[in-house]
């Protein structure tokens, strides 16, 4: 904000003399300079990493431009027709108005399949990045009060993404997408003592009936985006609310951020981001095929083909699915199938509940009702970090198993074997991946704690009169110090007590009891940063070093592979 | 030219091919030799099989199994199978068109059983586009759920798989219909016409064949390869243009 004496005011240029006009013109009707002045000039940091929810918003906004091209020529109809279009080997053959309209959107219609393409790979990259900044924002703890809230939104944007998603998939009417209908429905009628009913109000019927494509087409079009929408809106208006989280680093607080302002600098990087995602999306959609209806055929209730998958992101349900055992009891002379309940609405639950969760779990666990803007290392974190990293190879392991049986053909494997793989791996492989990943937390928070008590390797080797080599560390900048250890000491962990001032027993005390146990584990082992004491102690350690041959000096940054010094 | 080879006893009874080949007792015995050194060891001697004492197959009887399982299982390189497994692999033929028709001669003589396939299933040519289309009907009816909606295989229990149908002759499409090797089902003449089998054969071919459409395909496995691209290629590269974004500072340089 600094002026200087090149600084010409917006007013005096040539383009602001010439918008002054309207510009008034409409600032006297909306009101809207106030509100602007102070937004376009909102700072965010900067980081690559917080821009990958950026990719999942632009990614929304190709599906919504693709999209509107797309609802010109479908048709949401299940009315049986005759093809007799560009496509010759269904040439003749009946179908579903819906089928119908994408082969033609795919064959007849100029630019449609590549429109289309961009539109599926838009949508899979969609999920995608929300997953990628959700694993962002876990961990880095961004979404630690007063963010819990926007956790929240980003959880259920999360959930519609995959129902939107889901929905497109089943609108063309392929054998593919009624395949994957035909698992929602047997998920859906699992549901005990009301799945079929939820079933028959759904399809309108036995499925599948004559009215589930309209319905989707509805909710696809209609419905979902415009909630997905609404809370994108709420999910960025928050985010301006509370101000973009921050790295921690010199001259970074919890009061304030450091960064670029909206205008120029973010609306120029972020709208370029856009251009960037649908070029990359248009490109996709040029060179590689994705969904390929005309090889799978009309749905045929009657038929399925193997390989047949849901999009990536419903991987893990059909994986769950397929690792669960075939449990099916009869009492009250109604079938439970536990087969399908469990892993399918039990997973798919399960999953957005744990997420939604967790923010008010660890703060249950940690006692920690401060603001967080600085966002914490994964390291610094281990507990968490270890957690994630499991629920992830859960995920995975589940996904894994969702194609287990194009994983058998691919690569000549039994797929019972596989199976059996993924059965144990779903609950041996999170906890080998909690400690190894914890370990690897620890250890690089002591590589932290070495940097700083001991400085850096400055690539100097220094030979002793009796002949030893040893390399030389200098200091590290205190910038560099500073950074490193900007977070919290661990918290001094007491057991609660048993009884109050009085003497008489604490109430909750059972409760306190089991939480101060869950409160020791996650802190435990966690390496604390060195002290300010650790800190002189080391600095005394390093100047007494003296005699050393070479004055390193304070410019000295080290040196490269090739032994030129360095110049920051 | 086919490889029509017709022997013994069927000769007598079924109506043979206008074309077909006729084979001589010179065959016969050649196959019988080369029967009882390349084969004998798991079928017999006599080529009845050989029963373990659990009461299993070491190598099942042949007896009435026709040519054409001896040129699906031979030309195709399954038999002799290299080593135990689950299920013959295909692979590169040992035995040359000549002895392969000489062992078909062979096993025929000894019982009656299905011939090669003639033109009668394998002329593709004669295919219109409506029996492409028909094809097409019968191949998701009875194919599509083991060998994949482009023919492409799929997995099956106990390391047992449906084979890829790519670059596999039409005769050998034709003969796994009629004999049903290993896991397969036979669809015999009476369940699906010789025509019929030519159609569902010109509609794998025809889709194989064509271009496709879209771009660089994953090889007819679906959303699993769909998912692949979407990680490594999509958001790969898209995080490497927010690292490039991110770091490029917003002040221009001008010292």
């Amino acid at each position: 904000m600094s002026s200087n004496a090149e600084y010409t005011p917006i007013e005096q240029t040539g383009v602001g003399k010439k918008a002054a006009g309207p510009v008034g013109w409409l600032d006297d009707r909306l009101g809207l300079a106030g509100v602007a002045k102070k937004n376009l000039r909102k700072v965010f940091p900067e980081h690559w990493s917080f821009m990958l929810g950026e990719i999942a918003l632009w990614s929304f906004v190709v599906l919504l431009l693709t999209g509107v091209f797309l609802t010109f020529w479908f048709q949401p109809s299940m009315t049986e027709v005759e093809y007799h279009g560009s496509y010759l080997p269904f040439n003749g053959l009946e179908m579903s108005q819906a089928y119908k309209s994408t082969l033609d959107i795919s064959f007849d219609v100029r630019g449609g399949l590549l429109i289309r393409q961009i539109h599926h790979w838009a949508a899979a990259l969609f999920v995608a990045a929300m997953i990628v900044h959700m694993l962002r924002v876990f961990f880095t703890g961004a979404y630690r009060k007063p963010r819990e809230i926007n956790w929240l939104i980003g959880v259920g944007l999360f959930s519609l993404g995959l129902v939107e998603g889901f929905a497109g998939y089943s609108l063309p009417d392929d054998l593919l997408s009624g395949t994957g209908l035909r698992f929602v429905d047997g998920l859906i009628r699992s549901i005990p003592l009301v799945g079929s009913y939820i079933e028959f109000f759904l399809f309108g019927g036995e499925f599948p009936g004559d009215e589930i494509i309209p319905r989707l087409y509805m909710a696809h079009i209609l419905l979902i985006p415009a909630i997905l929408l609404g809370l994108v809106g709420a999910h960025m208006l928050l985010l301006i609310y509370h101000k973009h989280t921050q790295w921690p680093g010199p001259g970074r607080t919890e009061q304030n951020v450091v960064g670029y302002p909206m205008l120029p600098v973010y609306a120029a990087k972020a709208g370029g981001f856009f251009f960037v995602v649908f070029g990359f999306t248009a490109i996709m959609g040029a060179l590689l095929q994705i969904n390929p209806i005309w090889a799978y055929g009309p749905y045929n209730p009657s038929e399925v083909t193997a390989g047949s998958q849901p999009d990536w992101y419903m991987g893990f349900s059909e994986g769950l699915v397929r690792l669960m055992p075939g449990w099916e009891t009869t009492f009250f002379n109604y079938t439970w199938s536990w087969n399908v309940f469990i892993p399918g609405v039990g997973g798919l639950t399960s999953l957005f509940v744990i997420l939604g969760a967790w923010p008010f779990i660890e703060q249950w666990i940690t006692g920690d009702k401060r603001d967080h803007h600085l966002l914490e290392r994964p390291r610094n974190a281990p507990v968490r970090t270890a957690l994630g990293v499991a629920g992830m190879t859960a995920y995975g392991v589940a996904w894994a198993a969702g194609g287990n049986d194009v994983i058998a053909t691919q690569f000549h494997m039994d797929i019972y074997m596989l199976t059996w793989i993924f059965r144990i791996a779903f609950f041996v492989a999170p906890v080998i991946a909690f400690f190894i990943t914890k370990r690897i937390c620890i250890g690089l928070q002591r590589a932290d704690a070495n940097r700083i008590l001991h400085g850096y390797e400055t690539g100097v080797i220094e030979r002793s009169p009796d002949g030893g080599f040893s390399e030389r560390h200098a200091p590290l900048p205190a910038g560099a110090q500073f950074t490193l250890t900007a977070h919290e000491r661990v918290p001094v962990l007491a057991a609660p007590a048993e009884t109050d001032a009085n003497g008489v027993a604490a109430p909750h005390s059972r409760k306190e009891k089991v939480r101060a146990w869950v409160r020791h584990r996650y802190y435990r082992d966690t390496l604390d940063k060195p002290t300010v004491e650790d800190v002189h102690h080391a600095e005394e350690h390093l100047g007494h070093l003296d005699g050393h041959p070479v004055e390193l000096g304070d410019e000295f940054q080290g040196v490269s592979e090739t032994g030129v010094p360095r110049v920051h | 030219m086919g490889l029509f080879v017709a022997g013994g006893m069927y000769y007598a009874i079924a109506p043979k091919p206008a074309e077909a080949q006729t084979t001589t007792a010179n065959d016969v015995e050649a196959g019988r030799q080369l029967f009882l050194i390349g084969c004998a060891s798991c079928h017999g001697q006599n080529a009845t099989g050989i029963e373990t004492q659990r009461g299993n197959n070491y190598g099942p009887s042949l007896i009435g199994v026709g040519a054409a399982a001896v040129d699906f299982q031979v030309a195709t390189g399954r038999m002799p199978m290299a080593q135990t497994a689950p299920q013959a692999p295909d692979k590169p033929r040992e035995y040359d068109e000549e002895e392969t028709r000489q062992l078909a001669a062979y096993v025929a003589s000894l019982s009656p059983g299905p011939a090669i396939p003639d033109g009668e299933y394998t002329d593709l040519d004669k295919a219109s586009v409506e029996d492409i289309r028909e094809g097409g009907e019968l191949f998701r009816a009875n194919c599509t759920a083991c060998h994949n909606s482009v023919g492409a295989g799929g997995a099956m229990p106990g390391g047992k798989y449906a084979p890829s149908l790519k670059g596999t002759s039409a005769t050998h499409i034709a003969e796994a219909m009629i004999t049903g090797p290993q896991q397969m089902p036979v669809f015999s003449d009476d369940v699906i016409t010789p025509e019929d089998k030519r159609n569902i054969i010109a509609y794998v071919k025809q889709v194989q064949g064509q271009p496709n459409y879209g771009g660089l395909a994953g090889g007819g496995l679906g959303p699993v390869v769909d998912g692949l691209f979407t990680w490594i290629i999509g958001i790969g590269g898209l995080v490497i243009a927010a690292i490039w974004i991110g770091a490029h500072g917003a002040r221009v340089k001008k010292r």
